[in-house]
């Protein structure tokens, strides 16, 4: 490493690390502290008993989740079925367990592969000029087709099981992320502390990951989570239409779909599922608006 | 401000052909032969033929793209696999019950929400404003389709004030027209109330915090008075763009409220395309919800300059 890299580093690292790391142990008493607040703790409760209930739901089932027993269909609440049996005589409560499966892991793998394409596109391009037009262009387009038409589109071309309809979720998700690495890239490039690091000759990929890419890590956390609740509550609604995951896997929305024909009669097929759905948007919105309050004063302000 | 509607009106021409794009390269670079995708599963091998030489699949992909534009341009967008209508024509059948909700549910959410947020943001932190936050909150997390059921079940079902489901278009009288929308609009007006009342909210909050509020109250305006004309005037621009924004959200709620509540209209109809597989209507509706959402963001665009004459072009 030469001298001058070493100076860079010296003069960058300051206000390169201020606004990410800032101090840790304040992050973690604000958090903490945003709990006093009864709906912050509610949703808090709500989220963990929703996320063990999906680790441990092989252990905690009564029946076979896709088990069919015609024998029982419809069969009401019994000691056997906490929550009775579908139209196929499954049982309910097995099966809103393993949804709760299914949806914490469409939301982890959507936001995951959201926020890591999304940042290598954003950084591309934020940093490389001739590029970024072109980018943006495509971005527009596809920010342009409102999202669930733009999933449906693909689950129906690929066909449906989880991969696809992972896929599906993410790439209207990855737009607004691009937008946003572009944005934190394009504004930290003025800076003087990179402006002092390209001076210096740092290498440009060790510009981008020292220097450039850690002010993005808070916005997109924050994003995260919001990505995390927007993936569930799309899986929920492509399956409900019929355009999800494979019938035959039990996800909140497919037991939906599978309900509406009985709704009239049986209406907790429907109601149980999208009641549970509705409280964990709504413990995710919660928690990522306190998220956002505590990681990203500015933006919170804003909105 | 007439030259300013058409540069305006031409900077959406790019997105616009970048839709068509997207959509064009969906089909195409999905893995699999599209002739194979869109002939469905039991095709001979001469249908497969036919429908390839008809795509001009043949053809380079460049010269696809450009024959799909120019029919594009020209209001062409195929014809359905199933029952071989022309998908504007299917279009044209259908957009009378989305229309109807879509309107309803816009004019409900301004009538509701503007009041919401501007009640809210005269005593911010107030019982008011934290009871307007939690609404609007709600709105944003209990899902389309929970809210209609939820609605179906109450209203519905336990009180019967209203049918199940079903549609009655206007010409069959106006009491069955409505009493059949009801539901439908207050489950799909849910996610925009939330929307455009914490935008209001906020922007209110921002404006009453100017100079000229202070005047206003100091040479004695009425606060209601000063909420409307001096606040809530200044505060249109981000509210109407949210009207805007939220558009799309409003495009994937018509969607679902019409399965939910079995509307034949184009949500119905999108749905209906995918279970099919009928390739042509479902691009030609993407490309219709699109290209109506990029309008009315112009369409709102322009209408900066008569909330607030301050912006000139």
């Amino acid at each position: 490493m030469s001298n001058n890299t070493i100076q860079g580093e010296l003069l960058a690292e300051p206000a390169a690390r201020a606004p990410t790391r800032g101090d840790r142990s304040s992050l973690a008493a604000q958090m903490l502290l945003s709990l006093r607040s009864v709906p912050v703790f509610l949703a808090f409760v709500v989220l963990t008993v929703v996320s063990l209930l999906a680790v441990f739901a092989p252990f905690l089932i009564r029946a076979d989740p896709i088990a069919i027993d015609p024998l029982q269909r419809f069969a009401g609440v019994s000691a056997e079925h906490w929550l009775g049996n579908d139209a196929f005589g499954r049982d309910v409560y097995s099966r809103l367990l393993f949804g709760a499966r299914v949806s914490l892991i469409v939301g982890l793998g959507a936001a995951a592969a959201s926020l890591v394409v999304g940042l290598i596109i954003g950084v591309v391009a934020g940093y490389i000029r001739f590029a970024d037009t072109f980018i943006m262009r495509v971005m527009d387009g596809i920010m342009a087709i409102p999202s669930i038409l733009l999933a449906i589109a693909l689950v129906s071309l690929t066909g449906a099981s989880l991969v696809t309809v992972l896929v599906a979720i993410t790439v209207p998700e990855i737009p607004r992320v691009v937008r946003l690495v572009r944005s934190i890239i394009l504004n930290v490039r003025s800076e003087a502390y990179v402006e002092a690091a390209i001076s210096l000759g740092t290498p440009t990929y060790r510009l981008l990951i020292r220097h450039m890419v850690p002010n993005t890590v808070a916005p997109l956390i924050v994003q995260g989570t919001f990505i995390f609740a927007s993936a569930i509550l799309t899986e929920a609604t492509l399956s409900f239409l019929g355009a999800g995951l494979p019938t035959e896997i039990p996800s909140w929305g497919n037991m939906m779909a599978d309900g509406r024909m009985y709704f009239q009669l049986y209406p907790s097929l429907v109601l149980y599922p999208g009641i549970i759905l509705a409280f964990t948007l709504l413990s995710v919105n919660i928690l990522g608006d306190v998220l956002r309050d505590v990681l990203d004063p500015k933006m919170a302000k804003r909105t | 401000m007439f030259s300013y509607v058409i540069k305006r009106a031409v900077a959406t021409l790019p997105v616009m052909a970048m839709v068509a794009v997207v959509v064009f390269a969906m089909l195409r670079l999905t893995p699999g032969d599209p002739a194979a995708i869109l002939a469905g599963d039991d095709a001979s091998g001469a249908q497969l033929e036919a429908i390839r030489r008809s795509m001009g699949l043949d053809q380079p992909i460049m010269v696809q793209l450009y024959v799909w534009m120019k029919q594009l341009a020209q209001g062409d967008l195929g014809v359905s696999l199933l029952s071989g209508t022309p998908v504007l024509e299917m279009i044209g059948g259908r957009i009378g019950p989305t229309l109807s909700l879509a309107v309803l549910t816009i004019l409900l959410t301004i009538v509701v929400a503007i009041p919401m947020g501007v009640v809210a943001a005269r005593n911010p932190g107030g019982l008011l404003d934290r009871t307007v936050m939690t609404f609007s909150v709600l709105g944003f997390s209990i899902p389309t389709f929970v809210i209609g059921y939820l609605l179906i079940y109450a209203m519905a079902l336990k009180l019967g004030w209203f049918p199940v489901q079903g549609y009655s278009s206007v010409d069959k009288g106006l009491w069955p027209f409505f009493q059949r929308l009801v539901l439908p609009t207050l489950a799909l007006s849910g996610i925009y109330i939330a929307l455009v009342a914490r935008m209001t909210r906020s922007s209110v909050i921002d404006v009453m915090g100017e100079d000229f509020i202070r005047t206003a109250r100091a040479k004695g305006a009425k606060e209601t008075s000063v909420l409307l004309r001096h606040a809530l005037r200044n505060a249109a621009v981000p509210i109407v763009t949210v009207i805007g924004i939220g558009v799309a959200s409003l495009i994937t709620g018509v969607v679902v409220t019409e399965s939910v509540f079995n509307l034949p209209g184009l949500g119905r109809l999108v749905v209906e395309a995918v279970l099919a597989r009928d390739y042509p209507v479902i691009q030609g509706l993407i490309l219709l919800f699109s290209f109506t959402y990029v309008l009315i963001n112009l369409a709102v665009d322009i209408l900066y300059t008569v909330f607030d004459p301050r912006i000139r072009y």
